[in-house]
């Protein structure tokens, strides 16, 4: 005898309803997220614009922001010539790190992917570190911005290396992420080797170089940064039900249309690129990228639709944080943001991990 | 009504053959066809060379289908940890190949796929906590919310309990002739194969066996030549076949 089927109505039954209402409410709750993020990011914007050596109020900030005719000349100066750049900066290279370091993870399956745990980070200081010690130029082109070309011709290498290498026949996601790994060693060893016959004033310039500041930030760079930004963003969003589909595994993935491989090259090229460019312009900054989409991943899930905008602000607003503590932890005194960002957010990254009930991988 | 027609189907992993000269009459949508054999036999493969996931010779002809994209395909199930409800991953692979904006008909499809498969209670819940038999109703749902007029299932049955089994079958059967659907399902238990499915397809090393009817292919000849094992098909009280098997030669 056969079992009898389930209920077989069409119409809209309380349990079809509860499906389509708990997917409503769970919309909105992220659209929620999404906004009370982007306010945060604005608040701590401008409390990063008001702090320095000259302090703000910050209704004198959002005056300023907002009506830029009614500021004196002097706060005009500091805040737009001076301290925006430097917070926009924040902001952009934030959501390009967290964003690589998220789709990283995605495609390749591993929690610990990042632009740090690849290779990438490494490849830039080093090309930071032959300029800076010896004044190598790998592009004999605008030497003024010798170090920053440098780290994101090597960051573009040891990225394309990774590609050439993952298109071997019999390479699997996991042997990617140990080539990452291989290439963090290899960078680590010559960085010491540069260290070794630098000299001492060069040594410190390495060293300083590879903490990370913010302080680099200029105009320019900031557009540069932002633009890159803006035009990766979309290219990958296109992708978002693709990218969504790949945690269910290459073979889920495959099933329901997607193309892994070339989808896993496109994205590993996207975010080597914001990974380059971010590294470039600040120095080495190896938390957000591993951290950020952590805390996104917990706020918003895993529908790219969510988690892509929730990476890039929890990205940005992490180093718009820690650009803020570098600042007032110790007065007078701008503290390089990688250490900032390392010693405050990791810890809160840890107390999240082990407080949240679900899994977050 | 949709047809698929396998000719000389063939599927090679570097220079090991796995599949080899596959054809088949035109399976008709409809009708719940069962992919037999033992272990490596190449049913995942046949699976995968029918979707142009891997190349090979012949051909796989597909007449009749009014979709763009007629196939849907339930691969066996690996797992996942991502942090995604049912309700999403159902919902994600309805959205494949369409735009960002889930419409209201989208929504409408998830709440069907998993009220025809009796798991609309589960849409709440983390994919990463179902046990291996929910994963897998939840891996049929994200075949069917495809609305597609050829379902192919890698072993769909094979992490469910008895009713369960039973159950996805029966569904199967009807939603085959509701919405004229060829279901080609990979199957192990063959008195399973014998009660649901109309026809069946026999590999053993990548090589055809016998296609046809299922009463015609699940025969104590060919499971003692495929299967190796000894077995007899009696009619029961109600006078349909069954099949004991009764001892492995």
């Amino acid at each position: 005898m056969h079992a009898s089927p389930p209920d077989q109505a069409t119409a809209a039954t309380p349990s079809t309803l509860q499906g389509r209402g708990f997917y409503r409410r769970l919309v909105i709750r992220r659209q929620l997220t999404l906004a009370a993020l982007t306010l945060a990011l604005c608040l701590s914007l401008c409390i990063d614009l008001a702090l320095g050596p000259a302090r703000f109020g910050l209704g004198e900030v959002i005056t300023a922001l907002l009506d830029p005719a009614s500021a004196s000349q002097q706060v005009r100066v500091i805040l737009w010539d001076i301290r925006m750049p430097v917070a926009l900066m924040a902001l952009v290279v934030g959501a390009s790190l967290s964003v690589a370091g998220a789709q990283m993870q995605t495609i390749l399956s591993n929690p610990l992917a990042s632009p740090f745990t690849l290779g990438i980070s490494a490849g830039a200081s080093f090309g930071a570190a032959l300029a800076l010690a010896f004044g190598v130029a790998i592009v004999p082109a605008a030497i003024e911005y010798v170090i920053p070309i440098n780290a994101f011709v090597m960051a573009m290498l040891t990225a394309f290396a990774i590609h050439a290498l993952s298109l071997k026949r019999g390479v699997t996601i996991e042997t990617i992420v140990l080539l990452g790994i291989a290439m963090v060693f290899i960078f680590n060893s010559l960085m010491a080797l540069i260290q070794f016959f630098a000299s001492q004033q060069a040594v410190a310039a390495v060293v300083f170089w590879t903490m990370g500041s913010l302080t680099k930030a200029t105009w320019p760079k900031v557009a540069i940064a932002a633009g890159i930004l803006a035009v990766v963003l979309p290219l990958l969003a296109r992708h978002g039900w693709a990218l969504t589909a790949m945690r269910l595994g290459d073979a889920k993935a495959e099933s329901l249309g997607v193309k892994p491989r070339a989808l896993r090259l496109e994205v590993l090229v996207l975010v080597s690129l914001l990974a380059a460019i971010a590294v470039a312009f600040v120095g080495t900054i190896g938390f957000i990228g591993l951290v950020g989409p952590h805390i996104a991943r917990l706020l918003m899930g895993e529908d790219q639709r969510f988690f892509l905008p929730g990476a890039a602000l929890c990205g940005a607003l992490i180093l718009s944080v820690g650009s803020v503590l570098s600042k007032i932890i110790l007065p007078g005194t701008i503290i390089p943001i990688g250490i900032i960002t390392s010693l405050v957010g990791i810890p809160f990254f840890l107390f999240l991990v082990l407080n949240h009930k679900k899994s977050a991988w | 009504m949709v047809t698929l027609t396998l000719d000389r189907l063939t599927a090679h992993y570097g220079r090991h053959q796995i599949l080899s000269e596959i054809t088949t009459p035109p399976l008709e949508g409809g009708r719940v066809v069962a992919l037999l054999g033992p272990n490596a036999a190449g049913k995942s493969t046949l699976f995968r060379r029918i979707l142009g996931l891997i190349g090979g010779g012949g051909s796989v002809r597909i007449d009749g289908a009014t979709r763009e994209r007629p196939l849907a395909y339930m691969p066996q199930d690996t797992g996942a940890n991502a942090v995604l409800s049912v309700y999403e991953s159902v919902l994600l692979a309805r959205m494949q190949g369409r735009g960002l904006k889930v419409q209201s008909e989208d929504l409408a499809e998830v709440d069907r796929a998993l009220r025809e498969l009796g798991i609309s209670e589960l849409g709440e819940r983390d994919i990463g906590d179902l046990s291996g038999g929910q994963r897998q109703l939840v891996g049929a749902a994200q075949a069917l919310v495809q609305d597609p007029e050829i379902l192919l299932l890698d072993e769909p049955t094979s992490a469910l309990d008895l009713h369960r089994q039973i159950q996805l079958l029966s569904i199967l059967r009807r939603l085959a002739r509701e919405r004229h659907m060829l279901v080609l399902a990979a199957l192990h238990d063959l008195g399973q194969a014998l009660r649901f499915t109309d026809e069946a397809i026999m590999l053993e090393n990548g090589r055809l066996i016998a296609c046809g009817p299922t009463g015609e292919v699940v025969t104590p000849e060919l499971l003692r030549q495929v299967y190796r094992v000894e077995s007899r098909i009696e009619a029961c009280s109600r006078g349909e076949p069954q099949l004991i098997v009764e001892a492995a030669t």
